[in-house]
């Protein structure tokens, strides 16, 4: 405990530069994910290049992209922003698949119902098809938030101060309380995140809140809203 | 560009394959090695897995546990986890091979989540019609599963190793850091001595190695998909299109999650 006490500000700091280095990658591969999603819908070729592309950049492992992309992006090795580019491809990679899947399971009914009311495709898409979706996306965005947060420490290996730092140094030093520190603090940051989807999901879709905690497939907004 | 090009030749030197060679190791050894860690890790992950994920999803019970573990799983740092096995395991086990038993502990545990899910969710994707069927025409519990519920839903179960696979083929890599032999330590030793070749190098051969398991896997999964079942199950629960069956959604559960 007494490491814990005298490193506090250490520690802090770490911690800080993880939450700034997960974030950005959660929040673009979400962003950039929902169009190729719904690009992904609209015709079947597409569709297949997109999911295939995310698979296929997923299999990637995470070191080699992050030692690969200095060379394609033209910086140095122990730049942070080869390891938010990295981390922002496997969001996107994640994210697409569940985007596309999301935005299919929307009930037709409720699409033509929209269109039939004289939405164009953008206002639908943002008052029909984006909400009934949610639910879906909010459960990919959970799991794409919990492996970034994990994996951003294995820049740490490439010289990024963040909690992977205390698993390297603890490793040298041969001593196991100062990773475990990082785990947790890592693990803590995981949490905290997916608390806050929670609750950002329970206040922008308050409907899903009324069905009380429903089974994993029920989360479908196709029974959810119906 | 040329960085690729001239990575590319390095890795097509032959001076890279003599067999038998100290300095720098045969390529192909190196691929050896972390072939027969990834295959040692995954194999134990599924004895251990598979029938835990068999009974969970035969009997239902400690479904709950199943979908705690697997998330709960997934926001463990790959690294933190290493270091503290190495650290622990280096206490009591002679140096030279602390970094083998620690990476294939640390190996193991990261391939078990990704199992588990996919067996349980093949068994329980099976429809309970054809398990009531089963029953009917007085097969046991035992003759249930091992006939009716495991080759129905081998894709599922293989898409469940397909990604714990991938996700000990990536950890390995890092495994390198604790002095662990593989492509990793090409990587590293590329990284010591400042050679772009080495990196870039391992780094594609890394990459070349999980697509083509993962190529491997997807062909698996493919010639063990029974035609009438997945066709009849996909279009009972069409919504529009391509819609979300259940089929899909747990097979979500196995997939996701990068290391």
């Amino acid at each position: 405990m007494s490491w814990f006490i005298e490193n506090v500000d250490l520690i802090w700091g770490l911690t800080a530069n993880h939450v700034a280095l997960s974030i950005v990658p959660i929040v673009l591969g979400f962003a950039i994910a929902m169009p190729l999603g719904w690009i992904a819908n609209r015709r079947l070729a597409l569709r297949s290049i997109v999911i295939t592309g995310g698979s296929l950049l997923y299999t990637i492992p995470s070191l080699p992209l992050f030692v690969i992309l200095p060379y394609v992006l033209g910086t140095k090795i122990t730049d942070d922003r080869n390891i938010v580019v990295a981390l922002t491809l496997y969001a996107i990679a994640m994210m697409v698949r569940t985007a596309a899947d999301a935005l299919a399971a929307v009930p037709a009914d409720a699409i033509e119902a929209a269109t039939a009311m004289g939405y164009s495709t953008w206002t639908r898409f943002w008052l029909v098809e984006f909400p009934l979706a949610g639910p879906v996306l909010l459960a990919g965005l959970r799991v794409v938030s919990a492996s970034t947060i994990a994996l951003v420490s294995v820049g740490a290996i490439i010289g990024s101060a963040n909690l992977g730092y205390l698993y390297t140094n603890g490793k040298q030093r041969d001593f196991l309380e100062e990773i475990v520190i990082g785990i947790v603090a890592s693990l803590v940051i995981a949490l905290v995140f997916d608390v806050v989807l929670v609750l950002l999901g329970r206040v922008l879709m308050p409907w899903t809140r009324r069905r009380g905690r429903t089974r994993f497939r029920s989360i479908l907004p196709v029974e959810g809203v119906a | 560009m040329q960085f690729f090009l001239d990575a590319f030749r390095w890795l097509l030197d032959p001076a890279n394959y003599v067999a038998g060679a100290q300095s720098p190791l045969p390529i192909q050894a190196r691929i050896g090695e972390h072939l027969f860690y990834s295959v040692v890790s995954v194999v134990i992950a599924a004895i251990i897995a598979l029938p835990l994920g068999f009974y969970i999803g035969h009997t239902g019970r400690g479904r709950q546990f199943v979908i705690g573990f697997t998330g709960g799983m997934r926001a463990l740092p790959t690294l933190g986890l290493l270091m503290a096995l190495f650290v622990i395991v280096g206490a009591t086990v002679p140096f030279t091979q602390a970094a083998f038993v620690a990476s294939i502990i640390a190996l193991v545990i990261l391939a078990i989540p990704s199992t588990l899910a996919g067996a349980y969710a093949g068994i329980e994707s099976v429809d309970s019609q054809t398990v009531d069927a089963g029953r009917a025409s007085g097969m046991t519990e035992l003759q249930v599963l091992s006939q009716i519920e495991i080759p129905l839903s081998l894709p599922l179960i293989i898409g469940g190793i397909r990604a714990s696979a991938l996700q000990v083929i990536a950890t390995a890599v890092i495994a390198s850091y604790i002095s662990l032999g593989g492509l990793g330590s090409i990587i590293a030793s590329g990284i010591g001595l400042n050679d772009n070749n080495r990196i870039l190098g391992g780094a594609m051969l890394v990459t070349v190695l999980a697509l083509v398991v993962d190529g491997i896997f997807a062909l698996a999964q493919r010639l063990t998909r029974r035609r009438g079942f997945s066709d009849t199950r996909q279009q009972k629960t069409h919504v529009r299109g391509r819609s979300l069956g259940p089929v899909t959604v747990a097979g979500t559960t196995a997939d996701e999650g990068k290391k």
